[in-house]
């Protein structure tokens, strides 16, 4: 296959290096450019050869395809066929482009932003010392077994049996120190239970309130079927974590009387 | 030989080193010209150092002993979270106006369960494999969350879309170079929109040892660690992504774990073997999050009210800051 070269001049009218389209070699010679988005016709012809700043006469091509081919007919009239032929050609192709440029624009564009190397690097090495110190197994481990210590399972898991016991006596021996008084100020803020769960690890969590709603209802009934108050009054205080109960507490009343009415019937049903 | 005393390896066995070795004063192991032998004698010195050391350790262990009770406590290690600048905007746990500003912020009819999440999770134009799938694998993580293909669609005018459908959050994760690299969490009717830079991301098969698929069941959430007041609202923006009823019987929890202003989430499944043994076992994808930059409104890169963005200049200059 015949290969060309690229003309390097700007006024180029095919951009090959050919005798016929170098805009040095030919006296007589014609291009369409466009600037920011409008064309222009520029001819150059052998009566300014000798003035070389006006040598390229610039005509502006009206926005209308069909009116600029048009004016580009009239204005090259009696020029060489392949000068008439290429310009048309270049001034549609440059139509063209611009047409997609505008609607590129309009659509979203990607904004590419650049890394920095040094930053990039900063990070990940940050980003690993973070896990190594963050140790992520012990703690969801730690947090789960906090979560099974406090009842937010309920009656799932039987073996609980110890931390039971041992929540017993611990809370009996803060039954005895605390007042009722504090557990009434506890029981206040509905939203402090909130706020709890989002501090360190140690407090409990989110969902832990999110179960504690539904948890309320299926502890109490363990209980009323185990009929311990002690341990009802265990439930109501974990050591410390007394304000997490607090609406749920307030809510309480209600579901000991439910619960209450559904036992009835039972027993009686069994005494009969 | 200004050698120094000590027995020089000529013949391959080196005799035992002895015990307390006497370098003339002005002998440095690193004047040797030798290497066979500086490489000897440097061995020799750090064996001492490493005997003086432990002779060291074992004396005050002994003195720690004789003292008894009376003995001063144990020096606690400095780690980056002890030394860490203390933060005003740390959230106290009895601290009234973040409660009332969590009761009536945007997530507060999630709290009070008015209402169920429902995500809708999409990509960046024209995803490759690798985001593809991980999309994916988050909407199993996540339930009741549909992803959907954007093709060329603005996210301006889908937000109007989803909010007519109900949506509560819209997730748009970031592609570069065929990997995802950056998330935007947005919370949908009118809420705030966060923008993270994601990294490490791993799909379920290249994490070792996994279990088998992520069930339907709902997950627990666990957030660990965010203490300040920005690391509450994100710490809500995370929670409020899931269903606040967590099925136990499904045993799987979701962590987002902060550590040093960067978000771990992982994905496991958890079984007690006791009361004090819990066993868990990795499934689902895994990414960790970084914090770019807080809105207040829904996406909007031009027009939008930023409640915090990451300012390298500002904010980077001191290693124990954080501000999550």
């Amino acid at each position: 296959t015949k290969t060309q070269n690229f003309c390097r001049n700007e006024y180029n009218l095919t951009g090959l290096c050919n005798r016929s389209s170098c805009p040095l070699a030919n006296s007589q010679y014609a291009t369409v450019r466009e600037e920011k988005g409008r064309c222009y016709l520029y001819m150059k012809t052998i009566e300014r050869a000798a003035f070389p700043r006006r040598l390229w006469e610039r005509v502006l091509l009206s926005k209308n395809y069909e009116k600029a081919l048009e004016e580009i007919d009239e204005n090259l009239i009696y020029w060489p066929r392949f000068i008439r032929h290429k310009c048309k050609q270049r001034f549609t192709k440059i139509t063209q482009y611009l047409i997609r440029i505008r609607k590129l624009t309009l659509k979203r564009q990607r904004k590419l932003v650049p890394l920095r190397r040094k930053i990039e690097r900063r990070e990940n090495r940050r980003e690993e010392k973070a896990l190594i110190a963050a140790q992520l197994d012990n703690a969801i481990e730690k947090e789960l077994l906090e979560r099974l210590k406090q009842d937010t399972y309920g009656d799932i898991y039987n073996f609980p049996i110890h931390a039971f016991d041992k929540a017993l006596q611990q809370q009996d021996a803060e039954s005895e120190s605390e007042s009722d008084a504090e557990r009434e100020e506890e029981e206040d803020d509905d939203e402090d239970v909130d706020k709890r769960e989002f501090v360190e690890a140690e407090d409990s969590e989110l969902s832990d309130f999110e179960d504690m709603d539904k948890l309320e209802t299926s502890s109490e009934e363990e209980q009323e079927e185990e009929e311990e108050v002690e341990k009802k009054a265990s439930h109501s205080k974990s050591k410390g974590k007394t304000p997490l109960k607090g609406p749920a507490r307030r809510k309480r009343p209600y579901i000991e009387i439910e619960y209450e009415e559904e036992t009835e019937p039972s027993t009686k049903t069994k005494a009969a | 030989a200004g050698d120094g005393s000590g027995p020089v390896p000529g013949d391959g066995t080196d005799p035992p080193a002895p015990e307390r070795v006497l370098f003339p004063p002005t002998f440095s192991v690193s004047e040797i010209k030798n290497k066979q032998r500086r490489h000897f004698m440097f061995l020799r010195w750090k064996q001492q150092q490493r005997k003086e050391k432990l002779a060291l350790k074992k004396k005050r262990r002994k003195e720690r002993e004789a003292l008894g009770d009376k003995a001063p406590p144990k020096a606690i290690p400095k780690t980056i979270e002890n030394q860490r600048v203390y933060d005003e905007t740390t959230v106290d746990p009895n601290d009234e106006e973040v409660a009332f500003d969590e009761a009536t912020d945007e997530f507060a009819p999630y709290f009070n369960r008015q209402t169920v999440p429902k995500i809708l999770i999409t990509t960046s134009d024209r995803p490759r494999g690798r985001t593809v799938r991980f999309c994916e694998q988050l909407a199993t993580v996540i339930p009741n969350s549909h992803v959907y293909y954007r093709r060329g669609l603005a996210l301006k005018r889908i937000i109007p879309q989803c909010i007519a459908r109900d949506f509560t959050d819209l997730i748009v994760i970031n592609e570069d170079r065929k990997i995802p690299n950056g998330l935007v969490l947005s919370h949908l009717p009118d809420g705030p929109t966060a923008h993270f830079r994601m990294s490490s991301v791993r799909l379920r098969k290249e994490i070792k040892r996994k279990g088998k698929e992520p069930t339907e069941h709902v997950p627990e959430v666990i957030l660990n660690n965010f203490t300040t007041r920005l690391g509450h609202s994100i710490g809500r923006m995370f929670a409020a992504l899931f269903p606040h009823d967590p099925q136990f019987v499904g045993r799987q929890v979701a962590t987002f774990h902060n550590q040093r202003d960067y978000i771990f989430f992982r994905f496991h499944r958890y079984i007690f073997k006791s009361e004090k043994k819990v066993g868990i076992q990795e499934l689902g994808p895994r990414f960790t999050l970084k914090l770019r930059s807080l809105q207040k409104g829904t996406f909007d890169s031009k027009f939008g009210e930023y409640e915090w963005i990451h300012k390298r200049r500002e904010m980077d200059t001191s290693r124990r800051k954080f501000h999550l």
